[in-house]
């Protein structure tokens, strides 16, 4: 089922490009507006979208995106009104993209696992990254998520010792979701020497592509990144553009980031 | 005797929902309290330190005159309100810090509700000569104005959170996403038997110094052990500390106190194991409050070391299985429970532990004349006075109001 996904990577290698997976916070500045913001990212050039589901305790997030997630609250976003509003408004606006949740396991829980799982599938949702959910945790999820056609997308960090790595690589859903940096989301000047070596290192274990998130914002860094990983994630920079000036400030973002993604 | 049903887990509770980057850190953690667990000289190191710097053991006080007024069961006081810094929460820190001492860390931080976990953490910071960053709500920072003076003054940074609902679990937050951008060579110390998985067991096993010496001094004292036992519970440290070791004693009643507020029908109160559901909060599956739609609540309670919407998964699980018994106090019953204490002891008890007084004399009732039971002391009140103070005090005793 995870076809969409793999798809738009297959694509992207086919125009000799890196993956652009761009993130925003669903809700955020309200549901409907939020949409012109998706849309803009993948006129921007966005492969994948991020859509971010706001929880009130994001214990991954930087002060970006847990203003945006206050700000989605407010806005009445719920893990529910994304799936009935959100989702297809944007499936209507770009079919072609693959669509992944991010959200906490709280979130899911809350509506059901099995629940969510189903509409996520049904409204055209590919994947879901949870990033309070360690593979320790995950097999019961994984399962539920498999069954409905839903990837469970796995994250691995800079803490991850090698084997440790390796194994979540091989079991990977999607893709790989490397974390750039020992930290909570949020753009940074500098990213860690030995991220390529890391990169490489999950790339060599993994069935499935392989992309580096956290900290990016940069042109630059996607170039550097994108010779070592099949795409980069951009969330906060582009939350931070489109919350200062609008959908169209984050499309000029996404078109900036995708120009150092080519290879 | 234990609860933990698989390595983590305490029935359905429990468990290790947290950033990747952390996990290798909490591996660390368990294997760490494990190879330490094992050390004899660890465990003589940490019951030297309680010994010499905190006091301990603490004293078991018979409550005459309150076992009078209630005219129930004998009450006894267990005073972790005397341990060094006015609360149980050093036991937790001490062995903590010195558990992060031999794992070779090179800095401390901590979240902090009320304040007596950051200052037992300052405190056991400044005994070991480590540097300690303390995360707390900036409206707890407001109305704990003393314990942010101490715990500067033991040399610790206080750093004010101003997301959220500014208080306990946004400090926590703040403090685990601290944690993950230096989890290298920082040790987190969580101030409650809450948290992701080892979290909750090695505060448990420090804090079970409460329960360990309760069984020999209640043999001392009256011939048996306590019939009941009472504590208020927040995240569950002082809690699960002094129930613990009673657990497998099926003739000792466990009661636990949650902050009532403003009513348990106003949805301002923090009792998360009377009213919460199933869900994921700061790394463990508990009890927690929240709405339909997975989105955690602001919990509120007079007391700012209740005010949180979660609670321990050992405790939850104790709970759910009946083992130990739940109650509630309001805010106006904690703060009546605060006189009549202050009034008849001469003990001014924190506003947390006022809970547990707040249900005392029904207990003591309920148990009848002959019986025992043990009110957790687990704090002074001197944190409190501002807060307290601020609704006008009562008329002196003997004086007609
Ligand atoms: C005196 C006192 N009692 C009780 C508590 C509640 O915490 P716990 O439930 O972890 O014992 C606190 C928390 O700050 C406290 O300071």
């Amino acid at each position: 089922m995870s076809g969409e996904i793999a798809q738009a990577f297959a694509k992207a290698k086919a125009r000799g490009e890196g993956v652009l997976v761009a993130y925003a916070m669903a809700g955020d500045p309200d549901l409907p507006r939020s949409v012109d913001v998706f849309a803009a990212l993948v006129e921007g050039g966005a492969d994948i979208l991020e859509i971010g589901v706001a929880f009130s305790d994001p214990i991954a997030d930087g002060p970006v995106i847990q203003g945006a997630s206050e700000r989605a609250l407010k806005a009445g976003s719920t893990l529910k009104r994304v799936l009935d509003e959100v989702v297809p408004e944007v499936r209507k606006r770009c079919p072609q993209t693959p669509l992944v949740i991010m959200t906490y396991v709280n979130v899911i829980m809350a509506l059901g696992e099995e629940r969510f799982a189903k509409l996520a599938r049904e409204r055209g949702v590919s994947g879901a990254i949870l990033p309070d959910l360690p593979p320790e945790e995950s097999a019961g999820l994984r399962a539920t998520f498999d069954a409905a056609g839903v990837d469970l997308i796995p994250l691995c960090a800079p803490t991850t010792p090698k084997a440790r790595a390796e194994a979540i690589a091989r079991d990977g859903r999607g893709f790989v979701y490397c974390v750039s940096v020992a930290g909570v989301t949020g753009m940074r000047a500098e990213l860690p020497p030995d991220l390529s070596q890391r990169l490489d290192l999950v790339r060599k274990a993994s069935p499935v592509p392989v992309v580096a998130g956290f900290g990016i914002s940069t042109a630059e860094q996607a170039r550097t990144l994108s010779a070592h990983a099949d795409g980069v994630v951009v969330g906060s920079a582009l939350v931070r553009a489109a919350h200062a000036d609008g959908p169209g400030a984050a499309k000029t973002l996404c078109a900036d980031i995708k120009r150092g993604l080519k290879r | 005797m234990t609860t933990e049903t698989t390595v983590g887990r305490f029935g359905r509770y429990g468990g290790r929902y947290v950033p990747e980057t952390l996990v290798p850190a909490l591996l660390e953690l368990e294997e760490a309290y494990a190879k330490a667990s094992a050390d004899p000289s660890f465990g003589e190191e940490v019951a030297r330190v309680l010994k010499e710097f905190v006091g301990r053991p603490t004293t078991l006080t018979p409550a005459r005159r309150l076992t009078e007024a209630w005219g129930g069961a004998h009450v006894w006081l267990k005073r972790e309100d005397l341990a060094h810094t006015g609360a149980h929460k050093i036991n937790n820190t001490v062995g903590q810090v010195l558990l992060a001492r031999r794992m070779g860390k090179k800095r401390i931080i901590a979240e902090t509700g009320a304040g007596q976990h950051g200052v037992a953490t300052a405190t056991a910071c400044a005994l070991f000569g480590l540097p300690c960053e303390v995360y707390m709500g900036a409206l707890d920072v407001e109305r704990q104005s003393l314990n942010v003076f101490r715990m500067r003054a033991l040399g610790a940074v206080v750093k004010p959170v101003e997301s959220g609902s500014r208080t306990l679990k946004d400090a926590m937050n703040e403090a685990m996403r601290t944690w993950v951008s230096q989890v290298s060579d920082t040790h987190y110390v969580i101030g409650s038997a809450a948290g992701p998985h080892p979290y909750p067991t090695i505060v448990r096993d420090f804090q079970s110094v409460i329960g360990k010496e309760l069984r020999t001094q209640a043999q001392a004292a009256f011939g048996k052990l306590p019939d009941a036992i009472i504590a208020c519970v927040g995240g569950g440290s002082n809690a699960i500390g002094v129930l613990h070791p009673f657990i497998g004693d099926k003739d000792v009643r466990l009661v636990g106190v949650e902050a009532g507020g403003h009513g348990l029908n106003t949805k301002q109160h923090g009792a998360s194991l009377t009213l919460g559901t199933e869900g994921v909060l700061h790394g463990s599956r508990s009890l927690v409050l929240q709405d339909e739609d997975g989105q955690i609540q602001e919990a509120h309670s007079i007391s700012a070391g209740l005010d949180y919407p979660g609670v321990g998964p050992e405790l939850a699980h104790l709970a759910k299985t009946g083992r130990m018994e739940v109650r509630t106090a309001t805010d106006d019953e904690a703060l009546a429970a605060f006189y009549e204490v202050a009034r008849t002891e001469g003990i001014l008890p924190a506003l947390e532990t006022s809970h547990a007084f707040a249900r005392g004399r029904e207990l003591a009732r309920d148990l009848g004349k002959g019986k025992y039971l043990v009110i957790n002391c687990s704090g002074r009140g001197d944190k409190d006075v501002a807060t307290i103070s601020a609704r006008g005090v009562p008329p002196p005793v003997g004086v007609k109001s």
